[in-house]
């Protein structure tokens, strides 16, 4: 009996004097939990197993493959134009912006250029995606901290957004419209003016989530010095997008370069931070939405004239070779290494796509942190799940 | 790229001529074949044994700090319905034809890819290296980048590469009990058994457009 009530007594007193943070460092029992596979944090099903040691995450492993769609292997079975079906599937809040790498590597390989008007339409559509994407994220985090109000306002003028995306190419969340070779149709009738009407109402919704969320001070509170990642180490896990450019690295491919869009020939600026943290991140992406603003203002300013659709042949065999195309995609760099031995089919597809780098970081990031920064951190590097397991 | 920009590319592209040079300095023999598309983008190929030191090589020599991706290429063709006619790939197996390799060409059945890149010059170049069909096996690039991790660990399930030093060589995407390596060529696609594929009506020629196939060339001469 004396035995075990010592023992006892003996782990009581060890747990008070580690949660006292005595000077010894003790063994305590730690914990596992589990955060997800459904949780709101996680943006659909990713898995995070934390072992903790009190409030104090000592170890977190995220366990994906929840939604592994098989993407890779299924476009060795599909068509060039049949593959833009897919790859929409990777990141569904942005997804033209997902067919627009893909469809770049294959015009390459097939030294196919879009028209101009095609291109000044294909940059417009990319970032009104960008804005309906990242939009969501800046209500999203809030909730994640326990403010509510913001991802309302969020979804109501991502509707918009989406809406104008639905008239252009008929599709509110799998706009399938990019063709190689330029686009499937032209701009409807009015759909420029309104687009400004709504690129308004965006700008007035990142004034909001500037006030609301990024000035509040609890946000602040729960996110300055949170979650810092150097940029050495941002660099090293291939972090990208404005994760990376929270942390001082000015690197943005729009700008820096040859995406086979005209962002190089509209005026506006790439953002950084130097904190790393996720305010910082928050930040980073409040800023690039309004830049996105900009951006499609140009865009619509600019439209040249002329046909959206370059003379490709109707059954597309892209020529034997290798091409690898990424661009700066709302979550942050999506490439496509495309194979071609000259079929209809991709002799294979390697889909790099952001998230997948993005949470790579998380085991190294999470470790040390405290138990309610890890809702944060996660929501800070934004992920979707779909980008994760492709 | 559009092949407009092509044209008026210099024919020599200084910066990645320069890389291939530092990689071949660092590497010696290690280094087996180098492809340049000038103003567009480079491909090197190293051997199995230089694959770790190229990694540090271009990290540390060519300041390559960024990790873009790391994943493989099966070159052995697919001995199952490869051809978009069938509507249901048979269960049993057809001459895969021999291997034909890429960009810098090859030697085995398995290629390494991978991709790193510069932030600051926006330089990128893509890393091959060359393994055997049977017992794939290669140094963890993870001393060189962190983000490697897990890139190989996806490359170990779905090619079943063995990334020698590897901290935590287990499934990522699949169930830990899963057997195979799913792109691997050889491996089935088991959708297509089961039932046709619905999109085969997408390929077929439309009446009166068999000319199209062949009209290639003609087409070209129009764009």
């Amino acid at each position: 009996m004396t035995a075990t009530t010592d023992a006892r007594k003996l782990a009581y007193i060890a747990g008070q004097a580690a949660d006292a943070r005595v000077n010894v460092e003790l063994e305590t029992e730690g914990m596992t939990l589990n955060i997800g596979p459904q949780h709101p944090a996680t943006h659909g099903t990713l898995r995070i197993i934390v072992r903790l040691d009190g409030e104090r995450v000592i170890a977190a492993e995220p366990v994906m493959g929840y939604m592994h769609r098989g993407y890779e292997k299924l476009t060795e079975v599909r068509t060039y134009p049949q593959i833009t079906t897919l790859v929409n599937r990777i990141d569904w809040l942005g997804s033209f912006a997902n067919e627009v790498p893909f469809i770049l590597a294959a015009e390459r390989l097939m030294e196919v250029e879009a028209p101009p008007r095609a291109q000044w339409i294909r940059t417009a559509l990319f970032e009104l995606s960008r804005i309906a994407n990242v939009v969501l994220f800046l209500g999203d985090m809030g909730v994640q901290l326990g403010a509510i109000t913001p991802v309302f306002f969020a979804f109501r003028d991502r509707e918009f957004v989406l809406n104008q995306i639905e008239a252009v190419t008929g599709g509110r969340f799998h706009p399938n419209f990019d063709r190689i070779g330029g686009l499937k149709d032209d701009l409807p009738k009015g759909w420029i003016d309104e687009t400004r009407g709504v690129l308004d109402r965006i700008r007035t919704f990142c004034d909001e989530m500037e006030d609301l969320v990024a000035g509040n001070e609890i946000f602040q509170a729960r996110t300055r010095g949170i979650g810092v990642i150097p940029a050495d180490v941002g660099l090293s896990y291939g972090l990208s997008g404005a994760n990376i450019r929270a942390s001082g690295v000015d690197w943005d491919l729009r700008r820096d370069s040859e995406m086979g869009l005209v962002h190089r020939e509209l005026d506006w600026k790439v953002w950084t931070h130097p904190d790393g943290d996720s305010f910082a991140r928050y930040w980073v992406r409040l800023q690039e939405v309004r830049e996105a603003c900009t951006i499609v203002g140009q865009c619509l300013d600019g439209i040249p004239s002329g046909p959206v659709m370059a003379k490709v042949p109707r059954i597309i065999k892209v020529p034997a070779g290798e091409a690898y195309v990424e661009t700066e995609n709302p979550l942050g760099i999506m490439g496509y290494y495309i194979v071609s031995k000259g079929e209809l089919v991709p002799y294979r597809v390697k889909i790099r796509s952001a998230s997948f780098n993005n949470v790579s970081i998380t085991p190294w990031l999470l470790k040390g942190v405290y138990v309610p920064d890890v809702i944060s951190i996660l929501a800070s590097l934004y992920f979707i799940l779909g980008d994760i397991d492709r | 790229m559009d092949p407009v920009d092509d044209v008026e590319a210099p024919a020599v592209d200084a910066a990645r001529d320069d890389l291939v040079a530092t990689l071949a300095e660092a590497l010696g023999d290690g280094l087996v074949a180098s492809e340049v598309q000038p103003g567009v983008d480079v491909w090197v190929r190293v051997a199995a044994d230089s694959w770790l030191a190229a990694g540090v090589a271009l990290r540390d020599r060519c300041g390559m700090s960024y990790f873009n991706f790391l994943s493989a290429i099966d070159w052995q063709p697919s001995p199952f319905g490869r051809d978009m006619d069938a509507q249901v790939d048979g269960p049993e197996a057809n001459d895969p034809g021999p291997m034909e390799w890429g960009t810098t060409g090859g030697e085995t059945r398995f290629q390494l890819l991978a991709r790193v890149h510069n932030p600051a010059t926006g330089l990128g170049v893509t890393v091959k290296a060359d393994l055997p069909g049977d017992r794939p096996e290669v140094d963890s690039w993870i001393p060189a980048y962190a983000g490697a991790d897990w890139h190989e660990r996806e490359a170990w399930e779905m090619f079943g590469i063995d990334f020698r030093g590897h901290p935590n060589q287990v499934h990522l995407y699949l169930p830990g009990a899963f057997e195979g390596n799913p792109l691997r060529k050889d491996y089935p696609l088991l959708a297509r058994r089961i039932k046709p594929w619905p999109g085969i009506v997408d390929v077929e020629l439309m009446p009166g457009d068999g000319d199209d196939e062949s009209g290639d060339d003609g087409e070209g001469d129009d764009a």
